[in-house]
């Protein structure tokens, strides 16, 4: 094993994969010359050269387009979108493109390719530079959606993207970029559609992912003092949802709560509550509680943003509503 | 069928143009000498995707061929309601690229460009923007009158006199290669060619229910 940061992570799995296969290539803005807006690409330039790692004019719907047509004709292009929330420009050839030409080509025409990048909030970054769109993509057929909150899953689960056949929308975080953790030194690949129970416990069910992991230990650290251990279930997938795990943890606890950055009205908490109350609904002994993002734009000011977000003491206090301890 | 090339007709107005980009991306990354050829219409070349995906064709220099069939309507919007300029050719000049005005009546002319448009997309590799004039005889859809809302019959009837087909049989009898009968025979051929395929989409089983959730995504889901 080895300590690295999720960026650097993130870095090796792009190495490993554009050594491994030279219809890999990256695009986006200031992936090559720059190093990359959040330094992801950096040394990418020099060791794939510019036909490999291509930097582009602003125009995100353009250059999505672009890494959608180079794959179906047999590329498999990397779009790295600075961040999500500009992404929105090109949500047409994601959604009407990229998730159906499969489907609508009978099969013929795949559409193999990963787009990356930041998603939900750093540190006062205001409305329209902090939104977490995982519910978005996830609810639409023909995409895969992924959200690592470690170095280790970073790494193994974008090499897994890159080679998967289908468009993955493969979301990372500012605030995460700089976190350290272990990393195995062999090769590996991490399988999409596979939660990982980062914390045991037997008390409550904690399910989260990306930023949010980090928010469901602190808390299970808080009520660990008070004998309470919460199992933290990392989805690290959106889609597809890793049911079976969700249901046998909640199985064994008994209570659950949801934990997401991003807004409540169906959320991606709203998919997973559905998921238990259907499959387990005998199991529950309190009804299934969520901690999101405010169901506000986020605000600028530094203390409003703070109450936007979900943090650990708001989990804590969902965990003591579910065990009928407030 | 994608194993000839053809990489499918798209709804979404000049959605399809940043794909063609992106094909001509692939063919120049991997060395073919392959062109990307994607046709759109006067109305989709308003539209964002269209200005993005030239801009990008220009300045990687790709072997892409831009083709504008500017009939006059984009369904109900003649072109001078929708654009501060008719010469949609012109805006290649904002992405350095080639471009030409084409007679789309002219059968020759078309395969001039077209010609020109494949060599200079080879040799040394560079984009197109072909604004193939012509004009739209029938109505947008089933449901659109040919004339009425937004253009009167004299109009359409005095374009129909420049129909491409007609003015290159006359050209052909001119010239002696075919007569009226021979004209007339393929014509029939046509028809019967047309007719057999719409009997075979007709008369086609319905597909299998399971075929709903077929090629939603890949078989295999890793590869390798």
């Amino acid at each position: 094993m080895t300590t690295l940061t999720y960026r650097d992570a993130l870095n090796q799995a792009l190495r490993e994969e554009m050594r491994r296969d030279p219809n890999v290539f990256l695009m986006g803005e200031e992936v090559g010359v720059y190093q990359g807006a959040y330094k992801v690409s950096r040394g990418l330039l020099e060791e794939f050269g510019p036909t490999r790692v291509v930097d582009t004019p602003i125009t995100e719907l353009g250059f999505g387009g672009v890494g959608v047509g180079a794959a179906m004709v047999g590329l498999r292009p990397i779009i790295e979108f600075m961040t999500w929330n500009f992404a929105l420009l090109a949500i047409d050839q994601i959604i009407n493109a990229a998730a159906k030409m499969r489907y609508m080509s009978g099969g013929q025409v795949g559409v193999p390719i990963v787009f990356r990048g930041p998603g939900g909030s750093a540190l006062q970054l205001a409305a329209q530079h902090s939104q977490a769109f995982e519910s978005l993509y996830a609810h639409i057929p023909g995409l895969k959606v992924v959200a690592p909150a470690t170095p280790a899953d970073a790494k193994g689960l974008l090499k897994t993207a890159i080679r998967d056949n289908d468009p993955v929308i493969f979301i990372e975080g500012e605030m995460l970029y700089n976190t350290k953790g272990e990393v195995p030194e062999e090769e590996y690949t991490t399988p999409l559609g596979l939660a990982d129970i980062k914390r045991s416990g037997d008390h409550v069910t904690l399910i989260c992912h990306s930023k949010t992991v980090s928010v469901a230990l602190k808390a299970a650290e808080q009520l660990a003092e008070e004998q309470i251990q919460a199992e933290v279930v990392d989805l690290r997938s959106i889609r597809p949802l890793d049911e079976g795990t969700i249901l046998q943890s909640v199985g064994k606890t008994h209570r659950c709560v949801v934990v997401e950055e991003g807004w409540p009205f169906a959320g991606v908490g709203a998919q997973v509550v559905d998921t238990i109350q259907r499959e387990a609904f005998d199991a529950l002994d309190a009804p299934v509680l969520r901690v999101t993002g405010a169901d506000v734009p986020m605000p600028y000011n530094k203390h409003l943003e703070k109450a936007a977000k979900a943090d650990p003491g708001k989990v804590v206090a969902a965990v003591r509503k579910v065990l009928y301890l407030e | 069928d994608a194993s000839r090339g053809f990489l499918g007709g798209h709804g979404i107005v000049g959605g399809h143009i940043p794909l063609t980009a992106g094909m001509a991306f692939a063919i120049k990354y991997k060395g073919g000498d392959g062109v990307a050829v994607c046709y759109f219409g006067e109305a989709a070349a308003n539209n964002g995707a269209f200005h993005e995906a030239l801009n990008m064709a220009g300045l990687w220099k790709l072997p892409a061929i831009f083709i504008c069939e500017n009939n006059r309507y984009g369904m109900g919007t003649a072109l001078d309601r929708a654009s501060a300029t008719y010469n949609i050719s012109e805006r290649g000049s904002a992405y350095d690229m080639t471009r030409e005005i084409v007679d789309g009546q002219d059968l020759l002319e078309v395969m001039a460009a077209m010609d020109r448009a494949v060599v200079r997309a080879r040799k040394p590799s560079a984009p197109t923007l072909l604004e193939i004039r012509t004009y739209r005889f029938m109505g947008h859809s089933m449901s659109d009158p040919i004339h009425g809302h937004y253009r009167t019959k004299e109009e359409v009837e005095a374009h129909r006199k420049r129909d491409p087909i007609i003015l290159w049989s006359e050209k052909l009898i001119a010239e002696g290669l075919i007569d009226e009968t021979g004209v007339k025979a393929m014509d029939a051929e046509v028809m019967a060619e047309v007719e057999d395929a719409y009997q075979f989409a007709d008369q086609s089983a319905e597909p299998d229910l399971a075929e709903l959730y077929s090629d939603v995504y890949a078989p295999t889901s890793v590869n390798g």
